[in-house]
């Protein structure tokens, strides 16, 4: 192998073509990594990032290019052969077994495994390496037991504990609070430094700039931009990635608040396990105001937002909107309130994947003239709709007519957006809005939430991104398991403070 | 998306039926029959005269109802397995309603049967619907349990209160009801045959299902429930109704179904009416694409199988398990072979496998 030579690429992909049915995902994508060194992949939704690193560890079979470890031209099958290499990946959800434990998921599927495996040997290893690597994770325990931080500690061991040195790691830091986001960085430093390689995705300039050695920026599927991190800044990223210049600040008019919207008051409410998932949550929210929710997911964000809108009911407590009590209302009288819903789950409830985009726009109007009368539908007005809505939200479809599952997240997410923003009368729910939006789209969400602020609207914004809460919303509470741990105006939060509430520290006042 | 040009489609379609027959050759051959004296009768008898096309249509009657019904519910996020039960509840309960009012005329007569029927077989549609709406009881194991009580109750009813009292005064004890009263019988459409109007009412009922599922808003809402369920409920659709009243419709098609085939050529109700067209009546609407429309000819289709393969048995006299054979094989060739319209690409990953067995890249792989 290569002895003198120190900066010769440990990996490298050369002219990845890859099509799908009417899409090019990757075209002639060029990729170099080098031993102990972050790569940073940046890029819009859709721009084939993904695509690529499912390549790379043998999920998808490229249609052209080439593929080198090491200096030498390999062929990736399966994530098997990725493994042979020391290739593996850390995906978005992961892939662990919630009723096994750390040590179980860690060796399931080795194939090296003798038929009993000594598993105190086994553990005995985890706690070696997780002991260098300052990942503490506790071998016997059950993964339905650990925290979302933890999880991903998990399978960054099964990746170190198979032996990979070239890691992926595919959004690792969309499910992490901020300090477990610096203790991911500090945990990537040291891989590196010990020689260790990292591709790193990403939507987030602020971890580029702070974890990577190198960026390439992924457009249409091909490789538009390669830059050293230190040579460039997170203007011009935007800018390379997006194709336009991207504001990151946004206006935000004064507006006085108006009279109460929605009123939660000592809500309770369990979760779908039956256990308890809200406690005793009072707020309230004018109009013209956003209160934003922050908090790790799985604290009862999704309950919240499920009980505002009727999905969910309550156990104890009341839910009034405009005045009224709608508690244990069907969510019928409550989107007569009213009250439009972004939710979090865009494919699973927000839209009907088997429908054309014009009938999913219509999901809210269908009830009333103009798009029927009586129970007579009347299919071109919806289609004129929805060609209003395509347009002014920018949908990218190729016609109203396609079904709506054929659209990019991010366009889904527009539809979604289109329906509910145009069919608010009062209350805006919104759910993780800009989750796994590119920062193009992830603006045009913001600024939609901030013109309903301007017309009067009341908010309710749930997010899991501490910039966007304290740019767009007026007010943040924090959510930790099912309770309110503060509720700060915006403009005095910080991201420390927020950050310790998340974990479940009381603010000293 | 993904979808094949229609000449494409159908050199799918008839490479699928082609494999499929030449496998039932076999059988005919072992069975000493000559298979294409066989497949001369099943494939050309039902198109070839006047008494075949009709017959055909006659099976076809009843299919397209029973699958309208499938369609609903199908739509709708529902598995009705249970159009055999639904078909002889209706039939039970119309022609027990001609009976008791033979005095009628019949404008008022025939619409209040089939009324009737519609209703008995909502009903019996709409228990399992209720149950899986309210109480998350499996529709399939419900529907099929009440298929044989159905089956039971009828045959009770044939043999006790319902039976031909002509029946009991000869002691022959054939149970079947009496004759129903002549105004209450759908009208032949054309003489010396059994073709009578119920293939009208049947397409004009495929046409307004069309409209109801796709023009009224009550059924877009079914089929955002069918579509996604989750989000249904989030655009404020309610969930549990919808899937009730898709049941209810569901039996209903069926209960009609069954009154038609007693209004139309028994004219009285006897055991085994529903004859099978409740299971194949889901083969149909599922060939039909589970569109309305589409059910009109995959009925035609399979009312010309069946007659098909009724005359295939008598022209070589071989055992009818081997007839219903070669209908399965067809069935099953047919719907499988529907990946390769619906992925473009799957024919040539299947031939691509065996022409190229994996081997290892050579250094100076090119690359084009």
């Amino acid at each position: 192998m290569n002895e003198e030579q120190v900066k010769v690429p440990i990996l490298e992909m050369k002219g990845i073509t890859k099509r799908f049915p009417g899409v090019l995902a990757n075209d002639h994508a060029e990729i170099e990594l080098f031993p102990g060194e972050v790569l940073a992949l940046l890029g819009e939704n859709g721009a084939g990032k993904s695509t690529l690193m499912n390549i790379l560890i043998g999920l998808y079979r490229p249609d052209e290019g080439e593929i080198y470890v090491r200096g030498e031209r390999v062929e990736i099958h399966s994530p098997r052969d990725a493994a042979a290499l020391g290739i593996g990946m850390v995906h978005q959800n992961f892939k662990l077994v919630p009723t096994m434990t750390v040590a179980e998921n860690i060796i399931l599927g080795m194939t090296e495994l003798p038929l009993v495996p000594h598993l105190e040997e086994v553990n005995r290893r985890i706690v070696e390496i997780s002991d260098h690597y300052n990942l503490q994770v506790d071998p016997t325990a059950y993964i339905w037991q650990l925290s979302v931080g933890e999880q991903q500690r998990v399978e960054i061991l099964k990746l170190i504990y198979r032996g990979a040195n070239i890691l992926i790691l595919d959004e690792p830091t969309a499910v992490l609070t901020p300090q477990e986001s610096r203790e991911l960085g500090k945990i990537i430093k040291l891989m590196v430094s010990e020689g260790k390689s990292t591709i790193f995705i990403t939507h987030k300039m602020d971890e580029v700039m702070a974890f990577s050695d190198w960026v390439r920026v992924l457009q249409h599927g091909k490789v538009v931009a390669v830059k050293r991190t230190a040579d460039t800044n997170p203007q011009e990223l935007a800018r390379l990635m997006v194709g336009r210049e991207v504001l990151f600040r946004l206006e935000k008019e004064d507006v006085t608040p108006g009279e109460v919207v929605l009123e939660l008051q000592d809500v309770e409410a369990r979760n779908n396990k039956g256990l308890p998932a809200l406690r005793k949550i009072s707020l309230q929210i004018r109009q013209g105001e956003i209160l934003g929710i922050a908090g790790v997911a799985g604290n009862g964000q999704r309950e919240l937002a499920e009980v505002v809108t009727g999905l969910r009911s309550v156990t104890a407590g009341k839910l009034l909107i405009n005045g009224q009590d709608l508690t244990n209302r069907p969510p019928l009288e409550i989107i007569k309130a009213g009250v439009s819903h972004i939710p979090a789950d865009r494919i699973g409830m927000g839209a009907v994947g088997n429908m054309p985009v014009a009938d999913n726009l219509a999901m809210k109007g269908y009830r009333n003239p103009p798009f029927s009368t009586g129970e007579m539908l009347h299919p071109r007005r919806i289609l004129e709709f929805a060609r209003r809505m395509i347009d002014v939200f920018r949908i990218a479809t190729p016609t109203p007519q396609t079904y709506i599952k054929f659209l990019s997240g991010g366009n889904i997410q527009k539809a979604i957006l289109a329906r509910e923003i145009d069919a608010c009368e009062g209350l805006l729910v919104a759910v993780y809005p800009s989750r796994g939006l590119d920062v193009g789209a992830t603006e045009a969400v913001r600024k939609r939430l901030l013109e309903q602020r301007a017309q009067g609207r009341a908010v309710l914004l749930i997010s899991e991104e501490l910039d966007e809460l304290m740019t767009v919303a007026d007010k943040i509470a924090v959510l930790y398991e099912g309770r309110i741990m503060g509720i700060v105006p915006s403009s005095e939060a910080d991201i420390e403070t927020l950050g310790l509430m998340m974990a479940g520290v009381t603010p000293t006042e | 998306m993904g979808k094949q040009s229609p000449g494409m489609k159908l050199l799918v379609l008839t490479g699928a039926v082609v494999g499929a027959l030449l496998i039932g050759a076999l059988l005919l051959l072992m069975a000493g029959a000559n298979p294409l004296v066989a497949y001369k009768a099943m494939l050309l008898g039902p198109f070839s005269s006047r008494y075949g096309i009709t017959e055909t249509l006659v099976k076809t009657t009843p299919l397209i109802l029973v699958a309208l019904g499938i369609v609903i519910a199908f739509r709708s996020g529902t598995l009705n397995i249970g159009a055999e039960g639904q078909m002889m509840i209706g039939a039970l309960a119309g022609s027990a309603f001609a009976l008791a009012f033979p005095s009628l005329p019949g404008i008022i007569l025939l619409p209040a049967t089939l009324l009737v029927s519609f209703a008995a077989g909502a009903l019996w549609g709409g228990i399992p619907g209720w149950l899986k709406a309210y109480l998350n009881v499996n529709e399939i194991l419900s529907t099929i349990m009440l298929n044989a009580i159905a089956a039971q109750f009828v045959t009770y009813m044939l043999r006790g209160p319902l039976i031909d009292p002509k029946e009991v005064s000869y002691g022959t004890g054939f149970p079947q009801t009496a004759q129903i009263a002549k105004a209450a019988w759908l009208p032949r459409l054309l003489p010396r045959t059994r073709l009578h109007w119920g293939i009208i009412l049947a397409l004009v009922l495929a046409g307004l299902v069309y409209i109801f599922l796709w023009r009224t808003s009550l059924g877009y809402k079914m089929r955002t429930v069918g579509a996604q369920k989750e989000a249904s409920r989030y655009g404020g659709v309610r969930v549990e109704r919808m899937m009730v009243l898709a049941m209810l419709l569901s039996g209903g098609f069926a209960g009609l179904a069954g009154m038609v085939e007693v209004l139309g050529i028994h004219h009285r109700l006897m055991d085994g009416i529903s004859g099978g067209y409740g299971f194949s009546g889901i083969v149909v609407a599922l060939f039909g694409q589970l569109h309305p429309l589409g059910v009109i000819p995959a009925a035609i289709l399979f009312g010309a199988l069946m007659l098909g393969a009724d005359m295939m048995q008598r022209a070589v006299s071989v055992p009818a398990a081997i007839v219903f054979t070669i209908q399965g094989l067809v069935v099953l060739f047919v719907v499988g072979s529907d990946i390769f319209i619906r992925r473009p690409g799957f024919a040539a990953r299947i031939f691509k496998r065996f022409k190229t067995p994996p081997r290892p890249v050579p250094d100076e792989g090119g690359a084009q």
